[in-house]
Formats: C-alpha cells, sequence, structure tokens
C-alpha cells in the first residue's frame, strides 16, 4: 500500500466514526462537529498545506487533494477544504497560520476585498462558506501591482449570516476599515488568478468525490428497491439512468483528478493550470446538473425527504458548483482565450496535457 | 465502495511527446506535397493506400506488435498519440485503421503462426486493409443472432448467407468475419459462432454498395455463396468465439477516435468567430473545450491504465458513451454558436460545408460499433445491476 493509500484510508476512517451521513442527518445538535474538528486537528489533516517549520503538517500537495476528494465522499459540512486553502494561502504569504478554523475570500469572482491606504480593509464579499463558524478569514486582495493575502479575525468583521441550499453557513462578510492580524504580498509566481484555480480545482474534486457517493447510493437503492415485483435495478430505463450517472461521475473524477494532478506536479505552468482546472470547475458543475437529477429520479419520493441523506450530496453538490467560479464563468473565459489564440493552436494546446 | 471509478492522471510519457514531433512533421510534408487537405479531407474518401503506405514506412501501423511480425514492440500511449495527431488532421487513415486497431490484434491472438507470419507484415507496411463482418440483415445490437453458416466440408469450411452494413468490404483485402458453426445451446444463446479470417478476393462473394444517406458510399452488403474457407482460416476455438472478445474491447472503446469524428467542426468554428466572439459564443467554446479536455484525459487514462496491465473495463465503456454523444452533439452546437456571426461572403463557405456534411454522418456516432443503448446496458453491467 502507498502512502498514499494511508492517508486516504485515515482520513476516512476520521469521517466513517464521526461524520458518517447518516448519523449526523439524525443528530439532535451540532455537538459532532466539534469532536470531528479536534480528530482533524490532532491528526494533523487541517493544517496538511501548512509545512512542518510554520507547525504544519507539511503534506504534498496532492496528499492535501486526496483529503479533500474524501471530504467530497462523505459531503462532509465543515471548513476542512477552506482552511486548508487558506493554510496553503498563509503558508505562500509568509503568515503563520493560526490554530481553528479559517474561510477564505472571496469565493465570487466579482467580489473584491480592498486595501485602504492606512493599511484596513473594505469591501463586501458574499456567499463566503463557514465564515460564521470560522476563527479566522483568510482574504486574498488583488492591487495593481500584487496579489496579497490578508489574515483577519473573524470577530473584526461584519458576518450576516445566510446559508446554501444544505444549511451550511455561506455567509456575507463586510468589511468596513477592518484591520488585518497581518498582510504580505503573495510568493512566487501566484496570482490572484491562482488562488481562484485552486479553490476552483478544491471544489472540483469534492463534487467529483460526492458524485462517487451517490452514484452509490443510488445503485445500492436501485437493487433493493422493488416495484411492480422486481428490483427497480432490473428496469433497463434505469440502468440506463445510472449508466448516465456513472459517466457524468466519471468525467467529473477524471478531469478534477487531471486538474489536481496539474497543481500538484506543475505548479509553475501557469498555463496548464489555467486550461485544467478551469476545465474541471466547467465539467464537474455540469456533471452536478445531470447527475444529481438522475439520483433524485432513482430514489423517487424517499430521496426527496429530510431523513434521507441523499440531500446531503446533492444540496451540497449544486452550492460547490457556485463557488471559485460557476461553469458559464470560467467558460466565458476559456473560450475566450481559446478564440484570442485562434483555430490553429487549439489542437497543440489540447496536446499539451 | 462496491464499484469504484477509478481514472488515473496518467501523462503521455516523453518518448510519446517525441513521437508526436514526428508525426507532425509527417503530416505537414503531406499536406504541403498535395497528398490531402485538411479542411477539405473529410469530404472525401478517407481510403489511399499510398497514403498507408507511407505510414507503414514509418513503421506507424501494428506499432505496438512484436516485432517478428513487423511491429515496432512500442507502447499503447505511443500508439495513441499517433491516433490522435491523424485524426486531428483529418488524414485519410481508411486503408489501414481497422487492421492496425481490430484485426490485427485477433490475428495476434487467435491465428495460426503461418498466417500471422504472411498478413501481419503486410498490416503494418500499410498495404492490407481489413473489414469487420459482425452484422447481418437481421442481426444487429444482438450478435448472437447472426445466421450466416459455416459449414464443415473437405479441407474446411463452406460458407452462405449475408453480411451487412460492412465498411470498407469493397477496398478490402480480407474479413474477420463470424459464423454460425452450430446452433445456440438452452444453456448458451451465445454458443455456436465460430470468427474466421476471409480473404476477399475470390469469386463466390458477391459486394454490392449501400449507399448512406450522405450520399457517400462506405458501407455493404456481402454476399457469401459457398465461399470456402480453409481449416487454417479458423480463428480461434469453434464455436466459442463469444469468449473471445472481451479485453480487446477495452481497447475498441476507448481511443480518440471515440470522440474525434467531427473534431473538425471545432476549429472551424473558432475561425468564423473570430477573436472577439460574444459572450455567449465564448462561452459556448469554452464548454465544448472543456469537455473535449476531459474525454481527452479519460481517454489517456484508460489506454495508460490498459499498458499498465490493470483491466478498465468499466471505464472504457464510459468513454465512447460520453465520447460518442459528445461528437454527436457538437456539429449542432457548433451551428448555434455560429448563429449571429457576421456574414461576410465567403467567411463562412467552408464552416457551411463542413456543417453539413457532420450534420448528415451524426446519426451514425451512436450506432456504429454498438450502440449507446448496447454499452449502457455494459456499464450498467459493470454497475453490478444485472
Ligand atoms: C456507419 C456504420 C458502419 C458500420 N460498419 C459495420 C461494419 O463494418 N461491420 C459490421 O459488422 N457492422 C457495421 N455496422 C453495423 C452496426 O454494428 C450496427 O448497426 C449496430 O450494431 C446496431 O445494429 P442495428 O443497426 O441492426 O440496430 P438494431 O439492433 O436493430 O437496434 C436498433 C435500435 O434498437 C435499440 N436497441 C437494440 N438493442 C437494444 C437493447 N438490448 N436494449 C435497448 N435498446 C436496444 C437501440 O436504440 C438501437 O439503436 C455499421 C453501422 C453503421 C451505422
Amino acid at each position: 500500500m502507498s502512502d498514499d493509500n494511508l492517508l486516504i484510508d485515515a482520513t476516512t476512517k476520521i469521517f466513517e466514526d464521526l461524520c458518517d451521513p447518516q448519523n449526523i442527518n439524525a443528530a439532535k445538535d451540532d455537538s459532532w462537529k466539534q469532536l470531528l474538528w479536534n480528530a482533524l486537528e490532532e491528526s494533523g489533516l487541517t493544517s496538511a498545506w501548512v509545512p512542518e517549520e510554520f507547525g504544519g503538517a507539511g503534506a504534498s500537495i496532492s496528499d492535501g487533494f486526496s483529503i479533500i476528494e474524501v471530504a467530497g465522499k462523505f459531503a462532509v459540512p465543515i471548513a476542512l477544504p477552506e482552511t486548508l486553502l487558506g493554510g496553503w494561502l498563509l503558508s505562500n504569504a509568509n503568515i503563520s497560520v493560526p490554530k481553528g478554523i479559517m474561510a477564505v475570500a472571496p469565493t465570487r469572482p466579482r467580489d473584491k476585498v480592498t486595501i485602504h491606504s492606512n493599511g484596513t480593509l473594505y469591501g463586501q464579499v458574499r456567499g463566503v462558506p463557514f465564515a460564521s463558524e470560522a476563527d479566522h478569514i483568510v482574504a486574498a486582495i488583488e492591487d495593481a501591482v500584487s496579489t496579497k493575502v490578508a489574515l483577519v479575525a473573524k470577530n473584526n468583521c461584519e458576518i450576516k449570516s445566510f446559508s446554501g441550499l444544505s444549511g451550511d453557513p455561506r455567509d456575507t462578510i463586510l468589511f468596513d476599515n477592518v484591520d488585518a492580524i497581518s498582510i504580505q504580498e503573495l510568493e512566487g509566481d501566484l496570482s490572484y488568478r491562482s488562488v481562484k484555480l485552486m479553490g476552483a480545482t478544491i471544489r472540483s474534486l469534492q463534487i467529483g468525490g460526492a458524485l462517487m457517493a451517490i452514484l452509490e447510493l443510488a445503485t445500492e437503492h436501485a437493487k433493493t428497491r422493488v416495484a411492480f415485483e422486481k428490483p427497480i435495478a432490473k428496469f433497463q430505463a434505469v440502468q440506463h439512468n445510472l449508466a448516465k450517472l456513472a459517466n457524468e461521475t466519471a468525467a467529473a473524477v477524471a478531469v478534477a483528478n487531471s486538474a489536481a494532478d496539474t497543481l500538484a506536479n506543475s505548479p509553475d505552468n501557469e498555463q496548464a493550470i489555467f486550461f485544467e482546472a478551469s476545465s474541471a470547475k466547467i465539467r464537474t458543475g455540469e456533471a452536478v446538473g445531470e447527475g444529481t437529477a438522475i439520483a433524485h429520479q432513482v430514489l423517487g419520493a424517499i430521496g426527496f425527504t429530510e431523513e434521507h441523506i441523499l440531500h446531503r450530496f446533492t444540496q451540497r453538490l449544486w452550492d460547490w458548483r457556485d463557488d471559485f467560479g460557476n461553469e458559464s464563468e470560467w467558460a466565458v473565459e476559456l473560450g475566450a482565450l481559446i478564440a484570442e489564440n485562434g483555430p490553429d493552436e487549439l489542437w497543440p494546446l489540447l496536446t499539451t496535457r | 465502495m462496491s464499484q469504484s471509478i477509478n481514472f488515473d492522471p496518467i501523462r503521455l510519457p516523453p518518448e510519446a511527446e517525441e513521437l508526436r514531433l514526428e508525426v507532425r512533421e509527417f503530416l505537414a510534408d503531406e499536406i504541403a506535397n498535395g497528398s490531402f487537405n485538411p479542411s477539405s479531407s473529410i469530404l472525401k474518401s478517407g481510403f489511399d493506400r499510398e497514403f498507408s503506405k507511407r505510414v507503414g514506412k514509418r513503421g506507424w501501423i501494428g506499432m505496438t506488435w512484436p516485432k517478428k511480425y513487423g511491429g515496432q514492440e512500442r507502447s499503447f500511449l505511443e500508439r495513441y498519440v499517433v491516433t490522435e495527431e491523424f485524426r486531428s488532421q483529418n488524414a485519410p487513415v481508411t486503408c489501414h485503421f481497422t487492421a492496425d486497431r481490430q484485426s490485427g490484434p485477433v490475428l495476434l491472438k487467435y491465428a495460426q503462426e503461418h498466417i500471422k507470419l504472411d498478413i501481419l507484415p503486410r498490416i503494418t507496411a500499410g498495404d492490407c486493409c481489413f473489414c469487420i463482418g459482425l452484422s447481418e440483415p437481421n442481426s444487429g445490437s444482438d450478435l448472437f443472432a447472426a445466421s450466416t453458416k459455416a459449414t464443415p466440408t473437405d479441407g474446411g469450411y463452406l460458407i452462405n448467407g449475408t453480411k451487412l452494413w460492412t465498411s470498407n468490404a469493397h477496398q478490402a483485402d480480407y474479413m474477420i468475419g463470424l459464423f454460425r458453426t452450430s446452433p445456440p445451446t438452452k444453456e448458451n444463446r451465445r454458443h455456436g459462432l465460430t470468427q474466421f479470417l476471409v480473404d476477399l478476393k475470390q469469386p463466390n462473394i458477391t459486394i454490392n454498395p449501400v449507399r448512406n444517406m450522405a450520399g457517400k458510399h462506405d458501407f455493404n452488403e456481402v454476399v457469401f455463396d459457398d465461399l470456402f474457407i480453409p481449416e487454417d482460416h479458423l480463428l480461434g476455438e469453434v464455436d466459442s468465439a463469444w469468449k473471445q472478445a472481451t479485453s480487446e474491447l477495452a481497447y475498441e472503446r476507448s481511443g480518440p477516435e471515440r470522440f474525434l469524428e467531427t473534431y473538425y467542426m471545432l476549429p472551424e468554428l473558432v475561425r468564423v468567430l473570430g477573436k472577439e466572439p460574444d459572450i455567449r459564443a465564448k462561452e459556448g467554446v469554452g464548454r465544448l473545450v472543456a469537455q473535449l479536455h476531459t474525454l481527452r484525459r479519460m481517454s489517456v487514462s484508460v489506454n495508460g491504465m490498459l499498458q499498465a496491465g490493470k483491466e478498465p473495463v468499466l471505464e472504457g465503456s464510459i468513454v465512447k458513451d460520453v465520447g460518442t454523444i459528445w461528437e454527436q452533439a457538437l456539429p449542432s452546437k457548433a451551428r448555434e454558436l455560429a448563429s449571429f456571426i457576421d456574414d461576410e461572403p465567403g467567411n463562412r463557405t467552408n464552416f457551411d460545408e463542413l456543417l453539413q456534411f457532420s450534420t448528415n454522418i451524426a446519426p451514425k456516432l451512436t450506432i456504429q460499433g454498438g450502440t449507446t443503448e448496447v454499452l449502457r446496458g455494459i456499464i450498467a453491467r459493470g454497475l453490478g445491476l444485472r
């Protein structure tokens, strides 16, 4: 077994024990959240992308992505991917990473945080996952000359609570003359767009993971649910719907892992990262639409209840496709690049990856 | 997880990328020499034996096969690069492609040694064209309904019956045919069919053209009237053809030709849209490119996993299903996205010509080589549903 598998198994075990969708769906309160967070923090999973010299676990980029894909499989409803991303951003800006939960802003392409001449932060950003549950907010800031990262105590910001389709927090943060704990420039070749592309890849992996989970849920359901005196899996229409769900899942898993591989193994190849990560967010977003519709169709009325866990996956899938650029937003950017390059550059671009 | 879907993020190795440059250079030379025109060759016959011979000279046909049969013992990922470069340039590969992909590997596995030594080197030289004789008037999706008969006779078999939809039979040298040697049994309706190598250049075979709706003559009716096939042309086990087609199928299903058949519409669309299309066209092109990139990554992954000795059977079927649906939808997407371009005279002549052609051939893409419904049945079996 490779180290990679050990990490995946260890992560899976924690989620099985403390974040089983069935159990938390039936839970009376949110007390499981703290237990889960503690277990993740103790095992170093929350600081995977923080180098050891900054007190983190110092895992590789690809290990962090593996953790995130598993989190997607369980539709984990806490800020683990956000905290990983926050740790990555802070480390790449040489800011020491605090303990606790982090949220990252902005997640919508047209929202902005700016730095006033006196060094304080301004701006309103919407739909920030888990901002209200976070201890700190990590903001990415683009100004005329550089990209900066700011670490801000959550309590210094004004938070308006909203929730997504899943009920997970997706809050509006108002930065109004807010003092940051630290503001530093992003290092190396990382740009504002790199941050969005990293976020897009993280969400693509979560989407792939959650699609695998609903494929399994729907397949198992079809084998056991009886209608007209046979398991509905015996109806060809159901088989073909599930085959289409498998197709969409496969496409999402493949393109998300390809983007993750690019970020992990070609971190300096800006063109490749844009092409792969934007494609991943576009294609996984498309897979969400068709995939969730099929899973719900197969589960029938049972899948439309609060009691059944299907919605834990499908609602988060709908939420995730809006984060860090949705399919339309990225498709316009990618299409613009293709048009600008012209027809003769299309095939060479496709075959670079 | 009961069934898992796995696509290792496999990249093409450096030797494959080096080969790509060689192939591009070869194709550029061919185009410069007028051997084919990439922007219109798709409208013409893709059959060009002289071209195939030049490809054979480069060692790019049967390139994964053992050297003693004329192969190069190169990897499937190297073959992948050759296949996709030829497809993307609309090179005329019809004469050699069926043998390269399908018939050659069947012979390698099931033919007798002297047959292999005779035929395989001719295939790799680009001078031996194969066709596939599976379908019949009353046997399409259900191959096990085939009724063309092979009756034992002195030193071989006599063939009687009709194959239908046989692509390129009129230009091919050989067919690999599926014939009935015994009736099916009660326990196994797949029993009783046998594969044979058929030399098409002999009497007692009548090949009648069947024109398709695009006005082309690609497929045929092939009538056998007491055709003699020598014993040693039998491929594999008598009555057991159904056992013989498993692992190769993943290659057959997952290659780049499974999503690139209408690819020419995409660069042509980008050409007519110009450098600054409207936002709707940008979005449409962006989505198409993301979808194509995804397909290609899936396809490379399946081929890489096969090369590594894994058996991604489910994944291979998925590539073909998603791929053929995509290439079928591409012409109509291109048509929609080109709706608002400026209509300067001559601007979209080539686009419109290709659009007409691709729209006309689109229906076949989800039928040839097994229909969408049959493929989804295979995927459903992979999911454990049947
Ligand atoms: C361009 C082209 C080239 C071809 N070249 C060759 C060739 O070289 N050699 C060769 O042998 N054959 C060739 N074929 C034939 C091809 O393999 C068959 O057309 C194909 O297998 C389908 O068979 P059919 O046309 O008889 O359709 P049918 O079997 O009659 O099926 C018609 C439709 O019925 C439905 N259907 C059938 N079975 C099922 C099922 N189990 N579940 C659900 N729905 C089902 C599907 O919607 C299907 O599309 C070619 C076909 C085309 C279009």
